[in-house]
């Protein structure tokens, strides 16, 4: 049996990648394997883990748990596309950066994604909200103690930037 | 852990959706797909098609409407959307306690109030809160639409009343009575797990109802309207036989239904003479 194909277009990042894929292709293996996106990184594959944490129409969404085909009419943002528009880190890969947050890095695109749209919806979270805020996604590392405070950082980097209003402050690397 | 091969329908009217489920028995309808698409992946589930319901417009509705000013859910409403109304939080608060317990705030942005009642998991909150309240399910069918009420949906284990060709459009919790007071609670091993236990409560004046998730096959619910507080979880124990596997034992389970009986019940009370004191 041959299996029957379909032509997607999807948009990533502000690109349009026209793909042709199974109904069956989950949206994070179409990301990695159709659009040679690979910032996405892939767990548990059932939805537990978040490493697949992509924003959907700006909202965090577990795209191993989309299919490619249900993703045309949205807008979508992977890791790759959080970076400033001049190319140095936002605020909240500048934070993770600094606090070691990454610690083995593989979780790490979940986190920033997820931890991008929660800044935006919470600028000033309590410290029980940052924990709270990363409550869905796992870190097998150790504690999640930098990760915390990477997003108590990011809050204060945000803060910072719209304190002196001007475009992201340049990555001290 | 990829999904055997379907085939794949995006219709754009519910009258296409119906349709293009007729004819074959071994089709699924594509919501939110937080619980399908693992079940896909694990290949516990293969159906030859799969409907995807999201470019119908119109089905992301929540209104307030019926007699007794209950409030409506469609079938696109994303859990995170029906959390976060206010008209819902007023109408009836036991949706918004129980939503925030439903995974995580991710699965939420995605997964559908609706889609979580037809899957009709008796481990998870919404299916144990409908039958609670009493609460229905619309859907829609070649003969056209029926009304199946909670205690008629949930047949079995993942299994609802839903006809192999039909779709759920919407559901409707009835809302609070006035004086009447709500609560929901869990036992999870992390939050965002499925429960071990969960119960939800409805105390107005004498009647005592509680229901239970993770309990039994289908969400369960108990009267326990006269009951004295420190007989609550024995009684509630009476009616339920909660059992093994490998996440907790039957005994485990039969003492969180003791400790979860008598907590929901109690917190139920306080917010029923809350609500009394806020309409002084």
């Amino acid at each position: 049996m041959t299996e029957e194909l379909h032509d997607v277009r999807l948009s990533v990042n502000g690109t349009t990648y026209d793909t042709r894929v199974p109904a069956r292709r989950l949206l994070s293996d179409a990301l990695r394997h159709d659009l040679g996106l690979t910032g996405t990184h892939v767990g548990c594959e059932h939805g537990v883990c978040g490493a697949c944490t992509i924003l959907v129409d700006g909202e965090p969404m577990r795209s191993c748990l989309m299919f490619a085909v249900s993703a045309v009419d949205h807008e979508l943002t992977t890791v790759e596309g959080l970076t400033n528009e001049d190319g140095s880190l936002s605020p909240v890969q500048q934070a993770f950066s600094e606090c070691h947050g990454l610690q083995c890095g593989f979780c790490t695109p979940g986190f920033l994604t997820t931890i991008t749209a929660g800044l935006r919806d919470n600028p000033t979270p309590t410290h029980e909200e940052a924990r709270d805020m990363i409550a869905g996604n796992l870190c097998r590392c150790t504690g999640y103690q930098n990760i915390v405070k990477a997003v108590e950082r990011a809050a204060e980097l945000v803060e910072l930037a719209e304190l002196v209003e001007t475009p992201a402050p340049e990555a001290g690397r | 852990m990829k999904p055997a091969p379907f085939e794949y329908r995006r219709p754009g009217t519910i009258a296409e959706a119906v349709t293009a489920l007729a004819g074959g028995t071994d089709s699924k309808v594509l919501a939110g797909g937080q619980s399908l698409v693992p079940l896909l992946s694990m290949r516990l589930a293969a159906p030859a098609l799969l409907v995807d319901i999201n470019a119908i417009p119109g089905l992301d509705t929540i209104e307030v409407e019926g007699e007794d000013g209950g409030v409506r859910v469609g079938a696109l409403a994303r859990h995170a959307a029906v959390l976060a109304s206010p008209d819902v939080h007023r109408v009836q608060p036991l949706v918004p306690m129980a939503l925030a317990h439903v995974a995580h705030a991710t699965i939420r942005n995605r997964g559908t109030t609706v889609g979580s009642l037809v899957h009709a998991d008796a481990a998870a909150e919404m299916p144990a809160v409908l039958a609670l309240l009493g609460g229905s399910v619309e859907v829609e069918g070649p003969a056209g639409g029926r009304t199946i009420p909670a205690d008629e949906l949930f047949v079995g284990p993942l299994e609802s009343s839903l006809a192999h060709d039909e779709i759920a459009l919407s559901a409707y919790f009835p809302a609070l009575a006035p004086g009447a007071g709500v609560a929901f609670d869990e036992i999870a091993r992390r939050h965002g797990d499925y429960a071990l236990v969960g119960a939800a409560a409805l105390v107005d004046g004498d009647e005592v109802r509680v229901g239970y998730l993770s309990v039994a096959d289908v969400p369960t619910v108990v009267d326990l309207s006269g009951v004295a507080e420190e007989e609550l979880g024995d009684a509630a124990l009476t009616h339920l036989e909660p059992g093994d596997d490998i996440h907790a034992t039957a005994e485990y389970r039969a003492q969180l239904v003791r400790v979860l009986t008598t907590r929901v019940v109690r917190s139920a009370r306080e917010h029923a003479q809350q609500s009394r004191e806020g309409r002084r």
